[in-house]
């Protein structure tokens, strides 16, 4: 039998649990308008867009918004690359080890950030590399791959192999066979892959305590301002455009990977 | 006869599975070859050997002459027809069509205009802008021909094209297939494990079993001058009598087969012949198949309408005429009761 409808304890149990998961996100936007700058009063006494032109001007914020989106910038881009190697690598030859590695490629996401931000630390360390921007690329980079080659993984599996054997058999050589006929199909794997590690990387804490020197990316910088009550709204400024930066990704992600159930080139 | 292929000793082991094994033949210019066995007898590890995408443990390919070591797929002149067509599906059927032509550096006009002649050809004209999805298993058959064949090749391979359209649709491509070889005189070599299809397709036939070719000939030979048992049992449904049961027959112990066509049944006591007791009997409309125990040695026959039927379980004559029998004289014994457990 078929009900027509859940009952209303259900109902309103899921309608509570989403309510306690977004309404708190809710209220990080309202506090970003509010006109007390020392503690978080509610209700705000009162709405003012002072906050905004404050932050423009603070010249610390540039500077973390510049380095978070260079660093989720470039440690995207490595992943992509690795991410999609490695991934046909797995996926289109048979090796010894070939689990192994698959496993190993994706041990970095299951591994808690602070195990790889501390083991990263003490490599640093160990192999006198100082702290720089790159130390942070390299940390982002470890969980970026996962990203991608789990996306493109999946799509290589999904890609009948007999597609490169045709384009092979046609006169392509492989470059010609990945430019014509692979890249266009594991193409919105890429693009959503990348699309995750970016915002990943963009709101990455952990890993970075440990491998940044004195930089600071926008979510260390906002962790440094709630413990120095200054302008606290701005705060929540930086926190709607970090939502955003961060969000709009992902949907785009879902949306690029949604539907794209069936097997490319399967025959029948 | 120009050699349009040529095995040498041509070998393809994977670890302890000999694929190929030790394979010579010989495919003329223009011809229609059909490769027909069981499911891993060979004879499409010897086609992606042809187009390159194995290469032999041992031997030699030459095509028209010429060494294929170490030319790789992309360079050689041979075009395929995958099993599963393999058509790109980011891609519309005229730059599917399009693509060996795209990849030689044709231009974009002449490429186009030469890939809509190639699906005239297969009888699909403007299909160009539909996604290969948004065709029928024939239809896409017939891209991924106008695909192979747009690039002229010297020899066009075939990986059991026909194996995924249902029984009438096949029989339609296997005319035209024919047709198709006939008019543009391009040399098939063509994969099957549907006896029927390579009999009625093939100018010649290699009938493969474990890696090896057991027997090659034009369909006729094959049919009714089976040179070992494989091929006897494999190709149609011969009656297959083994040397022993050929001694208590006639005195002539080697493998013999007779055409279930050429059997006929008589009611017991009725003329000189073999007692045999029907074990099955199955109208087939213009015919009407017997099924018989012959001194344990099962034997089919073919009646024709009209003939007298026999109950199962009686007991009647079977005869055949002294020509009909097929003695394959020299067959390899050892090799033939491998056949026989397959």
């Amino acid at each position: 039998m078929h009900s027509s409808g859940a009952p209303f304890w259900l109902k309103a149990a899921a309608i509570g649990g989403l309510m306690f998961m977004h309404i708190p996100i809710l209220l990080i936007f309202v506090y970003a308008f509010t006109t007390e700058d020392r503690s978080y009063q509610w209700p705000p006494p009162g709405l003012t867009l002072d906050w905004f032109a404050v932050t423009w001007n603070r010249s610390d914020v540039w500077a973390a918004l510049g380095l978070s989106l260079r660093v989720a910038a470039i440690s995207t881009v490595i992943a992509l690359i690795l991410g999609t190697l490695c991934a046909a690598a797995v996926s289109r030859t048979k090796f010894f080890g070939r689990e192994t590695i698959s496993l190993l490629v994706i041990l970095p996401i299951a591994l808690p950030g602070i195990i790889t931000g501390i083991s990263l630390r003490s490599a640093f360390n160990l192999a006198d590399i100082p702290f720089s921007f790159w130390t942070i690329v390299l940390g982002h980079a470890t969980f970026c791959v996962v990203v991608v080659y789990n996306n493109a993984v999946a799509r290589f599996r999904r890609t009948s192999g007999s597609l490169v054997e045709a384009s092979m058999d046609l006169g392509a050589n492989s470059f010609q066979t990945f430019r014509y006929v692979i890249l266009p199909n594991i193409s919105t794997a890429l693009l959503a892959g990348g699309m995750l590690a970016f915002a990943l990387s963009f709101d990455e804490v952990i890993v970075t305590t440990f491998t940044a020197g004195q930089q600071q990316t926008l979510p260390i910088w906002m962790l440094e301002e709630l413990v120095r009550p200054r302008q606290r709204p701005v705060t929540n400024v930086v926190a709607m455009v970090v939502v955003l930066v961060t969000f709009l990704p992902i949907l785009g992600a879902y949306y690029l990977t949604r539907g794209t159930d069936t097997v490319a080139g399967q025959g029948k | 006869m120009t050699e349009a292929v040529r095995f040498k000793g041509v070998s393809r082991h994977f670890g302890e599975v000999r694929a190929v094994d030790a394979v010579d033949m010989v495919v003329g210019e223009g011809e229609f070859f059909a490769m027909l066995g069981p499911s891993g007898s060979g004879k499409t590890t010897c086609l992606r050997l042809i187009a390159g995408f194995e290469r032999p443990t041992a031997g030699q390919i030459d095509i028209f002459g010429e060494s294929s070591a170490n030319v790789p797929p992309y360079k050689r002149h041979v075009n395929t027809v995958f099993q599963d067509y393999a058509l790109f599906p980011h891609l519309n059927v005229l730059d599917n069509v399009a693509y060996g032509l795209m990849i030689a550096g044709m231009g974009k006009r002449e490429r186009h205009h030469l890939a809509e002649e190639a699906l005239e050809l297969v009888a699909l004209p403007g299909y160009g802008s539909r996604k290969p999805s948004a065709l029928s298993g024939g239809q896409r058959q017939r891209v991924a021909l106008a695909r192979a064949l747009v690039n002229k090749p010297k020899v066009l391979l075939l990986d059991e094209p026909l194996g995924a359209l249902d029984l009438k649709l096949r029989e339609q491509m296997q005319e035209e297939l024919k047709a198709l070889q006939r008019q543009l005189g391009i040399t098939f070599v063509f994969v099957t494990h549907d006896q029927g299809e390579a009999l009625s397709m093939g100018d010649r036939v290699a009938v493969f079993n474990e890696g090896r070719i057991a027997q090659v000939g034009p369909p006729e030979e094959i049919y009714f001058r089976p040179q070992v048992p494989f091929v006897a049992e494999f190709v149609g449904s011969s009656n297959l009598f083994d040397p022993a049961l050929m001694e208590r027959l006639s005195g002539i112990a080697e493998y013999a087969t007779v055409r279930p066509e050429a059997v006929r049944v008589h009611p017991n006591g009725s003329t000189q012949g073999h007692p045999a007791k029907v074990t099955s009997t199955s109208f087939l409309g213009t015919s009407s198949r017997v099924v018989m125990n012959l001194d344990g040695t099962r034997l089919t026959a073919l009646l024709p309408k009209g003939a007298d039927i026999p109950e199962p379980g009686a007991t009647v004559i079977a005869t055949w005429e002294a020509a009909d029998l097929h003695i394959m004289n020299g067959a390899v014994v050892g090799a033939a009761g491998e056949a026989h457990n397959g």
